[in-house]
């Protein structure tokens, strides 16, 4: 018999809402975030759409000695971190170091701050060059960052693999918890709105050049035409059940039931793409049937090949137009590695109340025969959600979560 | 630059800019004789620190300078060696 790990604790920052319940407030009513880029003048690119977290300061949040030494993803993932302890009821020092972790997804690491840096090397020279850029730009220093902070010393590290990195990360927790560790962190913060960002993302080839921000980012839409990056992401707590019962933890938002992770076979194989087989295992690792999934929270890449696979796989599974799906990421754009972490938590505050988030600004396109929750919200009884997430390179995963009791 | 001494509080300004003050340490107070690690400056604190202290002062230390001097007097001292070598040259 495994163990059964729930969620007790979440810190969120998103472009619609810093903290759960702002980011709540503003998701249930379809809040759009988008905007043009305000952190640096984009005229000059291509793309020039973004969701950005606007109110966010980091030296009202974290002593001086981390400003130095920290990219914004890692500011951001240091403060939600804390808003999860206090939402968890749990201090760092309650849990043994040893018994406590850290697992995040990265997908850009600190670009922000090396950006800085590499501009000090090529224009003033070596020795102007932060000697914490040895780290701070690191993919896995947000899981450093918020081991050292508060003094977790389990088994921690990071997962890289794009987007479906948010949900291998918590799918390794949740082994890190089977394992035998106490609490374990898990989840992605991604922040890279800066020149040396964007060029990277929009060599991916897959970013918007929409100008207009309430019709940009537009998975399932016949008008798809690629999709807006944002910023944030979120963090969660996991804990055995049991031992959360034992400490008398007051907010469990519910269970990490199923995980699933497949990868796409090699490009012009004509093999059928691995979205279905992983929605398919994370279905039987949780012991569920289609009919059990409520609310599927929808990778919704924005463009037409990678919205037709995954409107396919979800078709395939759960048959045509059975189940609610939903991509309330179109109002905060895409998080990188922080984006499947969001919609878990999003998925655990429908099931609370009883209310699936919309997809805003889409009209869903005839090609796609899935029921799509656009508009406005839709009350729905919600005692489990599938969410799904793609990674650049052909990663695929899901995760099953449902209700606690 | 000219700068021909190198004072404490030079030392914290850097600091500061560098790599911030921990909570609870109040660099105000008496800290010539604390070591850095207890004012909360790891070794890589103390390297960003130092390469400001040597852009900014045309001084060059030694692998071992930052390892040899553990206190702001030792390191302050040793700084002005350095800028007094630099004029007697």
């Amino acid at each position: 018999m495994t163990a059964k790990v729930v969620v007790t604790g979440i810190g969120v920052a998103t472009p619609n809402g810093l903290g759960v319940d702002d980011y709540w407030a503003a998701t249930r009513v379809g809040r759009n975030a988008i905007g043009r880029v305000t952190r640096f003048d984009p005229e000059q690119y291509p793309s020039k759409l973004a969701g950005e977290i606007r109110e966010f300061v980091a030296e009202d949040h974290l002593p001086s000695r981390l400003i130095p030494q920290t990219d914004r993803m890692t500011r951001l993932a240091l403060v939600a971190a804390d808003c999860a302890f206090t939402d968890a009821g749990v201090r760092p020092g309650d849990i043994p170091e040893f018994d406590m972790g850290v697992v995040t997804a990265s997908t850009s690491g600190g670009f922000e701050f090396g950006q800085n840096e590499l501009k000090k090397l090529w224009s003033q020279g070596s020795q102007y060059v932060s000697a914490y850029q040895s780290f701070a730009w690191f993919y896995a220093v947000n899981s450093g960052q918020i081991s050292i902070r508060n003094g977790m010393r389990g088994p921690s590290g990071v997962v890289v693999s794009d987007q479906a990195g948010g949900l291998d990360a918590i799918a390794q927790a949740r082994r890190q918890i089977r394992k035998g560790s106490k609490l374990i962190f898990s989840g992605g913060f991604d922040a890279s709105i800066c020149p040396w960002g964007w060029v990277a993302q929009i060599a991916g080839g897959r970013m918007t050049t929409s100008e207009d921000a309430d019709r940009a980012y537009l998975p399932f839409d016949a008008n798809a035409s690629g999709y807006v990056p944002g910023e944030g992401g979120a963090l969660l707590i996991l804990e055995d059940a049991e031992a959360a019962r034992g400490r008398g933890a007051e907010n469990v938002y519910g269970e990490i039931a199923g995980y699933g992770a497949t990868i796409d076979p090699k490009p012009g194989s004509g093999r059928e793409p691995g979205l279905r087989r992983a929605i398919e295992a994370a279905l039987a690792d949780a012991g569920l049937a289609p009919g059990d999934i409520d609310v599927v929270f929808a990778d919704a890449a924005g463009t037409p090949e990678l919205d037709r696979i995954e409107a396919e796989a979800i078709s395939a599974v759960f048959g045509p137009g059975r189940v609610p799906v939903t991509a309330p990421k179109t109002m905060t754009g895409r998080l990188y590695s922080g984006a499947a972490p969001v919609d878990v938590v999003a998925a655990f505050l429908s099931m609370r109340e009883g209310l699936i988030p919309p997809t805003t600004n889409v009209e869903l396109s005839p090609a796609y025969d899935i029921d799509l929750v656009t508009g406005a919200a839709r009350t729905a009884n919600v005692r489990a959600a599938l969410v799904l997430a793609r990674g650049q390179g052909g990663f695929n995963s899901a995760v099953v979560v449902r209700a606690a009791d | 630059m000219s700068n021909l001494e190198f004072t404490l509080e030079d030392l914290k300004r850097i600091l500061l800019e560098g790599a911030g003050a921990d909570e609870g340490v109040d660099l105000d107070g008496d800290i010539l004789d604390t070591d850095f690690e207890e004012l909360g400056y790891e070794s890589l604190a103390l390297l960003e620190t130092g390469g400001r202290i040597e852009r900014e002062y045309g001084v060059e230390f030694d692998d071992d300078t930052l390892a040899e001097n553990r206190t702001p007097r030792a390191l302050v001292a040793t700084v002005n060696a350095l800028l007094s070598e630099r004029v007697a040259a």
